[in-house]
């Protein structure tokens, strides 16, 4: 079986309908499969319901599909950076279901690993835990989250083989991971393709079992959201002097 | 004279102790690595997926695939390990972490917190505040003593009961605000105890912007 496809196009062959539901990797814009949501675009899919950490930015990302209306409801953590998600959401025409960001990661491990609910302290006595079961455990409260399962998930990676494991790098790992175990079908955009044998197996942090498709999209240049320097003379004074664990 | 921002931070550095994990909000909290005591080792975890952050970078080294929490360019330390925001918020359920200093919109006496969501307002989403708020060993809030409008009222943030909607029910340990700090009993009957006052602060003028009970124990 050939794993391989040629383009983002083949790659999503016979997998896109409207109403579907969609995972896709990233943070912000980092690990972002954004060739795969490109390619969405341009199918015309709609009515989906996409399980993702954030929207993207206005005309990045997932901020493609909501300037087309392809997206009618998300399931998030955090969708600050993007004003046509705010706009589309005050004019009723999008849904948005906010999930706490480790609960959202859990749902999605959850879901792929065969666990249909689990508790948590997450969101207890807030508006997260209304109408979801509480139950105690050695004297604290927890909240019933129920793991999540999709038809699509898209996910980034740095490097796959043809068999498609998967190496992620740096901080572009993030809900690539667990997105990639907690769907029907999982495709995968890298940007370096190498042979089997050429990933370390004690490297690899997904295994080819999770991934159905791979398509290889070469390096090029990549978006920082918010791109933050510090000057490369030495301060004087000790303030932006980064002592210890370093200054943010 | 109230405390500045940095002076703020400064002080919440004074919360730190050596070998601890740390998680720092976005705002004053970013601040406090500014003011971790050399010699005195602290790691700090980025929830989308990493321990020991390390500074920004210089300008023309950005990775794009490496920042943290707030998507800033960041860089790594030798310390430093990646991990998926799975394992990440494991950490911090888990309880794993050792302190978590973020900002907030509210506080209760009883350690209640609301710091994501305004009626009314465009809603951003909590990200991970409910989870590290829930998980993290102990949680110290950094924020101004009240809230100021744009037509220049002023409203107490420290009170009797939130009224904005909740990120967590009693988990906040300890709040600094450019007036002063407070403890807060938060699983105990021992309430909001006024313990430091800003250089130049008097217990009365506390007393009159906060709406929270609170007794003294000024050391």
């Amino acid at each position: 079986m050939k794993k391989v496809y040629p383009d983002p196009t083949a790659a999503l062959s016979g997998l896109l309908r409207d109403g579907m539901t969609i995972m896709a990797g990233g943070f912000g814009l980092c690990g972002i499969p954004d060739e795969l949501i490109e390619a969405i675009r341009a199918s015309g899919v709609t009515g989906l319901t996409v399980i993702s950490n954030n929207a993207g930015i206005d005309g990045v990302g997932l901020g493609k599909l909501l300037e087309t209306r392809q997206v009618a409801r998300m399931i998030s953590s955090y969708v600050g950076e993007n004003k046509e998600f705010a706009r589309q959401y005050l004019g009723g025409e999008l849904a948005i279901e906010f999930n706490p960001q480790g609960t959202l990661a859990e749902r999605i491990r959850a879901g792929g690993a065969g666990i249909p609910a689990f508790f948590t302290k997450t969101g207890v006595g807030t508006s997260v835990a209304e109408g979801k079961e509480l139950r105690e455990f050695d004297g604290e409260t927890y909240v019933m989250e129920r793991g999540l399962f999709a038809d699509l998930a898209i996910v980034h990676a740095w490097t796959g083989d043809t068999e498609g494991n998967l190496v992620y790098r740096k901080t572009a790992r993030n809900f690539n991971p667990m997105m990639a175990t907690a769907a029907a079908v999982t495709v995968a955009q890298v940007e370096h393709l190498v042979e089997p044998g050429a990933i370390d197996p004690d490297h690899i942090h997904t295994p080819g079992i999770f991934v159905s498709r791979i398509l290889h999209v070469p390096v090029r240049e990549k978006r920082i959201e918010q791109r933050t320097v510090r000057p490369r003379r030495a301060p004087e004074t000790g303030e932006a002097a980064a002592a210890g664990g370093g200054a943010i | 004279m109230a405390w500045t921002r940095e002076q703020m931070a400064a002080r919440a550095a004074r919360e730190l102790e050596d070998g601890f994990y740390v998680n720092l909000g976005i705002g004053i909290p970013t601040l406090v690595s500014n003011y971790i005591p050399e010699g005195m080792s602290v790691q700090l975890q980025s929830e989308n997926g990493m321990l020991g952050m390390g500074p920004f970078p210089y300008e023309g080294e950005e990775d794009p695939d490496l920042i943290n929490a707030g998507k800033q360019t960041i860089t790594a330390l030798p310390t430093t390990s990646y991990f998926s925001s799975a394992d990440s918020f494991g950490m911090i359920r888990g309880g794993h972490i050792d302190l978590s200093i973020l900002g907030a919109m509210q506080v209760a006496q009883n350690g209640d917190l609301a710091n994501w969501m305004i009626p009314g307002k465009m809603v951003k989403g909590m990200g991970g505040a409910m989870d590290l708020v829930a998980g993290v060993k102990r949680v110290v809030v950094v924020m101004e003593h009240v809230a100021r409008a744009k037509d220049g009222t002023e409203s107490a943030k420290l009170l009797a009961s939130c009224d904005l909607p909740l990120t967590g029910t009693q988990v906040v340990d300890l709040v600094i605000t450019d007036l002063g700090v407070f403890t807060i009993d938060k699983k105990g009957s021992g309430g909001m105890r006024l313990i430091e006052l800003a250089d130049g602060v008097t217990e009365d003028e506390i007393r009159a912007k906060t709406d929270a009970h609170f007794t003294t124990a000024l050391g």
